[in-house]
């Protein structure tokens, strides 16, 4: 017992103070975050309906998603489309906008920056978008369309499945140069110029040389981060969905998965059935950052 | 008419001028003399760096012109982009739109601070408290909790929304405003940025000396630790600030008007259709201005905390 390092008597009366220091954290971290998925995995086994007691009902729950329930096929193909689109997007513009301003003047960089950074920071006040998009002539866009002669009636933009899908997906990937992007622009600002100097004497040609052998290694831990960052808003999308098109959609054009969930839990009471597709979506942000923690760490070694 | 309308000052025109030169200016002093850019590479940077920027500005942009367009401005037919006769109506609107809703504005104003304020505080207090430990000393358990907190990094907002709702019913939070506080307190970000914050800018040689001269943990704490991570506290600051005061849909739990923010607000304005542009855009305006400006307060502090922000 006593070989386990940090659990002797004495060691662990040394560390008290550790442990007060962190028991606040460790409670709404457990109560809030460990419990909430932990919970949801077990409910998710179960036909809870938050009104009688819950029955263990195995995996029933997963295989009617992937057998029976059509619209979350529809769900799970648009959050992977918006995944695999606003995520990318939103990393790699990220990175190229912070690498082209590092160089520029501090008073410059300070101005892309704040309006790079500006939609993430507002949150909320994508609605505005509402107003561009809107479907009436006298809507933003479609007025611009009517006097320029490239359409004559107004578009229904939000409404319509042939737009409103890549609609959404722009305002996502305008939302998306969070914290990540700012985690990019401090990075580069702090590479040690002496790897820059030692690899022109080594004879780099060019930028693109200097992008991928000097920076790219250097950064890979604020890549790691950025992809962290942007699993988390490339998979939760949902709210920007519902507040432009409507919920649901027309023909659930722009359903994901976290709408599928809210719909269960506010409309149906499924809550193991709404559990179980809130595992999945977890399973998937889960999956895509082991993938990527594996791509970036082949790429910088 | 159209052009006429989207055309830029000569003002904008000059800046953008004087911002291209300094552009040139930067290149020339660069060091790396061989790596220099082509002229028509730097102005391809430029013309990117310019359009990407409008992109992101010009909804928000939209939005201030239209909160200080007239009524008869809003609805003119061909509409323009620049106001002509800026007004404050749109201001005074929306405190009549919310006179006809239960709740005067003031309380939404005063629930979003008291979340907003309230979240913050201990936000940073809780995170900080935790990070010191994680970040100086190993313990049992310290290197787990260390994983655990990068791993539920990506799990903040509103993926756990639903799982956390039978943990907030079953303590009696449903329709308080710690429905939205305490939930805030358990995402990991605060805890992440402040452990490496401390991890590379204290010397644990100034904590051996502290200990030698007699100092227990939480006056090192107290004392050492938290009056030398000011960035990283300015950058919590912000991050929380923007999150608890955007929780429009983290506040799905409160169902009382009268406990609820401005984003409640905003989005009962703003469903009201093209009519309503000029008051939703008002309240829109309200709601985007402290943000930025605690973020230009806090920027060069930000800037600092995340330059450690990297996952190794």
């Amino acid at each position: 017992m006593k070989k386990i390092q940090g659990l002797s008597k004495a060691e662990l009366k040394k560390n008290i103070p550790y442990y007060v220091l962190l028991a606040p954290f460790l409670i709404l971290f457990t109560v809030f975050m460990l419990v909430p998925v932990i919970s949801s995995i077990i409910l998710s086994l179960t036909d809870f309906n938050m009104v009688q007691f819950p029955n263990w009902v195995g995996l029933d729950n997963y295989v009617r998603i992937f057998i029976d329930d059509e619209i979350f096929m529809i769900a799970l193909k648009n959050t992977l489309v918006y995944a695999l689109f606003s995520g990318p997007i939103g990393f790699i513009l990220s990175f190229v906008i912070a690498w082209l301003i590092n160089e520029l003047g501090r008073a410059t960089r300070t101005i892309v920056t704040l309006c790079v950074y500006t939609p993430a920071l507002v949150g909320n006040v994508f609605f505005i978008w509402q107003y561009i998009f809107s479907s009436d002539s006298a809507g933003f866009l479609n007025n611009i369309l009517i006097q320029l002669g490239v359409t004559s009636d107004p578009i229904y933009w939000l409404t319509d499945t042939k737009y409103n899908f890549w609609i959404v997906m722009i305002v996502i990937i305008w939302m998306s140069f969070g914290s990540g992007f700012l985690s990019f622009i401090a990075g580069l600002q702090a590479l040690d110029r002496s790897y820059y100097e030692a690899a022109a004497l080594d004879g780099l040609r060019n930028r693109w040389q200097e992008l991928y052998y000097v920076t790219f290694p250097q950064m890979g831990p604020q890549l790691l981060f950025g992809a962290v960052m942007s699993i988390s808003s490339a998979f939760a999308v949902g709210s920007v969905n519902r507040a432009l098109t409507g919920f649901p959609s027309t023909d659930y054009s722009t359903h994901t998965i976290l709408l599928h969930v809210t719909d269960y839990v506010d409309n149906r009471y499924e809550l193991g059935y709404a559990s179980a597709l809130s595992v999945i979506l977890l399973l998937m942000m889960i999956l895509s950052w082991a993938i990527i923690q594996k791509v970036l760490k082949k790429f910088n070694d | 008419m159209i052009s006429n309308n989207l055309l830029l000052g000569d003002n904008v025109m000059s800046k953008i001028v004087k911002l291209y030169r300094t552009i040139q200016f930067n290149h020339r002093v660069n060091k790396r003399v061989n790596l220099s850019r082509s002229f028509g590479g730097t102005l391809g940077i430029f013309i990117f760096l310019v359009l990407i920027s409008a992109f992101m500005v010009l909804p928000l942009v939209y939005a201030v012109i239209q909160s200080l367009k007239p009524l008869d401005e809003i609805f003119a037919y061909p509409p323009r982009f620049f106001v002509q006769h800026p007004t404050l109506d749109n201001f005074r609107q929306v405190l009549v739109l919310t006179d006809n809703l239960w709740v005067p504005f003031a309380r939404y104003l005063f629930n979003s601070l008291f979340i907003t304020i309230t979240g913050t505080g201990i936000y940073v207090f809780v995170s900080s408290m935790a990070a010191y430990p994680l970040a100086k000393a190993k313990f049992f358990g310290s290197s787990t909790i260390s994983i655990l907190i990068i791993w539920t990094l990506m799990f903040s907002g509103e993926v756990t929304a639903i799982p956390k709702y039978i943990v907030i019913a079953g303590l009696g939070l449903v329709d308080t405003q710690w429905s939205v506080i305490l939930p805030y307190l358990s995402t990991t970000m605060g805890v992440f940025l402040m452990r490496q914050f401390m991890v590379a800018s204290i010397p644990d040689s100034t904590l051996e000396a502290a200990r030698i001269d007699g100092a227990n943990e939480y006056q090192i704490f107290f004392r050492i630790i938290m009056p030398s991570v000011k960035p990283a506290w300015m950058t919590l600051i912000i991050f929380a600030f923007k999150d608890l005061w955007n929780s429009g849909t983290s506040a799905i739990y409160i169902y009382s008007e009268e406990l609820k923010g401005l984003s409640a607000v905003m989005s009962s304005i703003s469903t009201g259709g093209l009519g309503r542009t000029g008051p939703a855009s008002a309240v829109a305006v309200l709601m985007m201005i402290p943000p930025i400006v605690i973020f230009l307060y806090s920027q060069s502090s930000v800037m600092e905390t995340m330059t450690h922000s990297g996952l190794k």
